[in-house]
């Protein structure tokens, strides 16, 4: 299993977000991308959107199974990765670096997300 | 029609697999009072009193009437080979195709389908048909609000009123405005409708030819609409497209068409079918099923319902619309009909029912009083001015076994003297000529 990079925060719904200055980064774990198998489609929000801790903010849909994505963070979308519209698939090869999802301008630092290893944990619990 | 009877035997014998002592204890979970106390029905009757009942009712249709009614649906000539085709128990009595292993047969007649008003509409993609053309106008226009995110629909007034009204109601709950354009004498006033566009508009929806007949080219409409983002829909006259600029020349996001005309005799109000095609760009958005082609591990060739399967039939709450059936059987009679008549079939099919509507332009408007609405070129239907109010010359001709078309007043107030005359091929010169005489004798 890949490991999860320790400069990450992860969320139990399994997305991961990178904090640069007031901006955040968002996309699923390597994890997540390995369950839901290969990856066909990711409906993203748009620049300007407002999203909220734990609400929805796109899905993603796998030949097995269509979910929803769930924004660790609350704040306004500033960029989308809008590469993933030709080729989703960026989400399975490189869920940490080009299949990342969106880039949000934080309203609060979030809380409550766990660190590589806690995530990892958390990873084994849900029976993987 | 089978007669199935349910003996005592059977019905204790279901009720026992239940687990329910009697027919009550079968509806228990409904509270008494909100049982119907009473069927509206009346007594059982014999076979033949029943058949001589509706006999009765059949004998007051008229099916000798000479009839250039249009307004949006029309009588062609069906080929016998529709019926018998789709009236196979393989097609008719096929459930929904979820299953791609049991359903090859209906899907990939609802791929051929899809590829023949693709190709007739001179789109990139189509669905697998919904109800009936109003629906797939207020399906086309929910595509352009979930895709623009903008809350104007701007609608030309030269759309079929029927499907304006359906597509009133269906948004009347949403939070949307619908911006209707006047049209003028019957002609769509482009000028206005792209006036009418601006960066809340979500879609622009006209039709061609328009509900009056009138032809039209949307191209600037809709290049003016793709400048604020907005969709450009069209619902067209699937027969016409053969000989008119296609909906994909024009450059429309979305096309869809009532699909009637298209092997479906004219019944009472249906079934009809709903026609929708779209560019590629926007099949993430499309409404309904798409059937795909594909090839499986033994490189064989499957169809499947592809792209958005788990969104409709899962996800309910995500789905692009809860227009989860589709009119396949429809579909598949519009298919045979297209594939009977091809190409060059429906392009002469046109083309005569346009050289018909002409020879009644000409032997109409040569009475006095009668002439064009408006000198926009025109179909196989026409707007006529009379010198008397339009449902007063249809009353005074069903006498004569004649309907010589559709009284504009009920839905435009104004036009009570126009009359929207049609012509398929089930309308003969001579008809034309006994028709042109008798509107002359009566004015």
């Amino acid at each position: 299993m890949a490991t999860n990079p320790t400069d990450l925060l992860y969320s139990k719904s399994h997305e991961w977000l990178r904090l640069e200055g007031d901006e955040a980064v968002v996309g699923i774990t390597h994890f997540a991308q390995e369950s839901l198998g290969d990856i066909t489609y990711v409906e993203l929000p748009l620049v300007g959107d407002e999203v909220s801790e734990e609400g929805e903010f796109g899905s993603v849909e796998s030949v097995k199974a269509a979910s929803d994505l769930v924004s660790p963070v609350s704040g306004s979308v500033v960029g989308i990765n809008t590469a993933l519209e030709q080729a989703p698939e960026k989400c399975n090869g490189d869920p940490y670096g080009e299949g990342w999802l969106m880039r949000v301008k934080y309203s609060r630092k979030p809380e409550g997300l766990m660190d590589a290893a806690a995530y990892e944990a958390f990873c084994a619990t849900e029976g993987h | 029609m089978p007669y199935i009877p349910h003996t005592q035997e059977e019905l204790h014998e279901m009720l026992s697999v239940v687990g329910v002592r009697d027919l009550d204890g079968l509806f228990a979970d409904i509270p008494p009072e909100m049982r119907p106390k009473q069927f509206n029905l009346p007594k059982g009757q014999s076979e033949a009193a029943v058949c001589a009942y509706f006999e009765g009712l059949a004998a007051k249709n008229c099916p000798d009437i000479m009839s250039f009614l249009g307004a949006g649906y029309y009588a062609h000539d069906i080929p016998k080979a529709v019926d018998a085709l789709s009236g196979r128990s393989e097609f008719y009595t096929s459930y929904t195709p979820y299953q791609p292993e049991c359903s090859q047969g209906t899907l990939q007649a609802i791929f051929e389908f899809q590829t023949a008003v693709s190709r007739l509409m001179g789109m990139d993609c189509a669905n697998a048909s919904v109800y009936d053309g109003g629906s797939a106008i207020f399906e086309a226009a929910m595509m352009a609000v979930r895709a623009t995110r903008h809350r104007v629909l701007v609608v030309d007034e030269a759309v079929n009123p029927i499907w304006r009204v359906m597509l009133a109601s269906y948004i009347s709950s949403l939070d949307l405005e619908l911006k209707t354009v006047k049209q003028e004498k019957g002609v769509s006033r482009l000028d206005a409708l792209m006036a009418a566009i601006d960066d809340t508009t979500a879609a622009v929806i006209v039709q061609n030819p328009n509900f009056f007949g009138a032809v039209a080219d949307y191209t600037q409409v809709f290049a003016k609409a793709r400048e604020h983002k907005a969709f450009g829909v069209i619902s067209v006259y699937p027969v016409m497209q053969s000989v008119l600029k296609t909906p994909g020349e024009m450059g429309a996001d979305v096309a869809v068409a009532e699909g009637q005309s298209l092997g479906m005799p004219l019944s009472f109000g249906g079934p009809y079918l709903g026609i929708m095609t779209c560019r590629k760009e926007h099949i993430r958005q499309f409404p309904g099923r798409i059937v795909g082609r594909t090839n499986d591990l033994d490189g064989k060739t499957g169809y499947v319902l592809t792209l958005q399967a788990r969104e409709q039939h899962i996800r309910r709450a995500k789905a692009t619309s809860n227009i989860c059936s589709n009119q396949a059987l429809c579909a598949l009679r519009s298919l045979i009909y297209m594939s009977l008549l091809g190409p060059c079939g429906l392009t002469r099919l046109a083309e005569n029912n346009m050289a018909l509507t002409r020879y009644a332009v000409e032997r109409l408007t040569a009475i006095k009083g009668i002439e064009l609405l408006n000198d926009a070129p025109y179909g196989n239907e026409v707007a006529l001015r009379l010198p008397m109010p339009a449902q007063s010359l249809v009353d005074a001709l069903a006498a004569h076994g004649c309907v010589p078309g559709y009284p504009l007043g009920r839905y435009y107030p104004g036009m009570e003297n126009v009359l929207l005359l049609a012509c398929t091929e089930r309308n003969s010169r001579q008809q034309i000529g006994m028709l042109a005489e008798t509107v002359g004798g009566l004015l």
